[in-house]
């Protein structure tokens, strides 16, 4: 059998989701960024919401999440994402609104929009990137970055006494009695990637039927900004970054 | 026995050489191109074994830039 015969329209399994389009990513070769774009895209697509469906965008590497993906989005001023969308999804209760933020937008400058609007309970998907890094200003120091880790802004490693503790924003929400499902995932792998599909796919059933919020962190990577290459670090998130962000369901509150 | 047999297109324009669909690939089918670049200057993903992907789809849900299509057919 030849490839021509292959490659038929009734034989496709797996192609670019319809909602993403052709203009070029700017992330960086590698980046985890592009997966989890994917990953939405294919989410709404399998839901249907296609024309029902507001993303908030952040302010970081992903504030031009809008230019790839062909849903409404609103550009939110840094960290005040969720601020937004608890405006779209009141007034637009028949909407899926979500959130796409990295860990400088969601878990620096927007700690407390993030916190108070998961503690409210609002019916909202929130999608975390947590890199331990600030990629797109030039890998500066974030509040995530783990003890030891070198970035621009602490060369000799981050030192708790003089930059004090990585924080687990995700273990806070799951504290919360707004939140129904948070989750942490990756992408490293092709496993993972279908179990961090399922996480999104959740997140914003949950959303839609009102249960209360739900917050997933995606680990993922930032070669560029950690001077490394794809390969290696994904190879470094295992590592280093698993230990101490644990993979898995922090709380699922079922029906 | 029915056989699976598998095929790929990838989309090397928009290919950014991340490397990360050749370690997907279990069977390794895969490489950078050794001495060619794209219009962007990346060296870009190549398949350099043909007739044994058996489009598993792996090296397509890797990818960040979704480059990558895949057919798969079943002969029996």
């Amino acid at each position: 059998m030849t490839e021509e015969e292959i490659i038929r329209p009734e034989n496709l399994v797996y192609k670019k989701p319809t909602l993403m389009n052709d203009r070029p990513m700017h992330y960086c070769p590698g980046c985890s960024h592009g997966v989890v774009h994917k990953l939405v895209a294919e989410v709404i697509e399998e839901m249907g919401m296609e024309e029902k469906t507001v993303g908030i965008c952040p302010v970081g590497c992903a504030v031009f999440a809008y230019n790839y993906l062909d849903i409404d989005w609103i550009e939110a001023a840094h960290g005040r994402a969720p601020a937004v969308a608890t405006a779209i999804k009141r007034l637009w209760n028949d909407r899926l609104v979500f959130t796409y933020q990295g860990d400088g937008d969601l878990a620096c400058i927007g700690t407390a929009e993030t916190i108070h609007a998961l503690n409210r309970g609002e019916n909202i998907a929130v999608i975390f990137i947590n890199n331990a890094i600030y990629g797109m200003t030039g890998g500066q120091m974030a509040p995530t970055t783990l003890m030891g880790m070198k970035t621009a802004t602490c060369p000799y490693g981050r030192q708790a006494d003089l930059h004090g503790y990585p924080l687990k924003i995700t273990e806070i929400a799951a504290t919360l009695q707004g939140t129904c499902y948070v989750s942490r995932q990756s992408v490293h792998n092709v496993a993972a990637i279908r179990k961090a599909k399922k996480a999104i796919r959740k997140a914003f059933e949950n959303s839609m039927s009102g249960k209360g919020s739900s917050l997933v962190e995606i680990v993922s990577t930032c070669n560029a900004g950690w001077k490394m290459s794809p390969e290696k670090a994904n190879k470094w998130m295992e590592e280093n970054m698993f230990p101490f962000y644990p993979l898995g369901d922090l709380k699922d509150i079922q029906p | 026995m029915a056989k699976i047999k598998g095929a790929i297109i990838i989309d090397q324009e928009r290919c950014k050489g991340c490397n990360l669909c050749v370690v997907a690939c279990p069977l390794n089918l895969l490489a950078l191109a050794d001495r060619e670049v794209n219009k962007k200057g990346y060296r870009f993903a190549k398949q350099i074994v043909k007739d044994v992907c058996n489009g598993c789809s792996s090296c397509a849900i890797v990818c960040p830039d979704g480059c990558i299509t895949v057919y798969k057919k079943k002969i029996d």
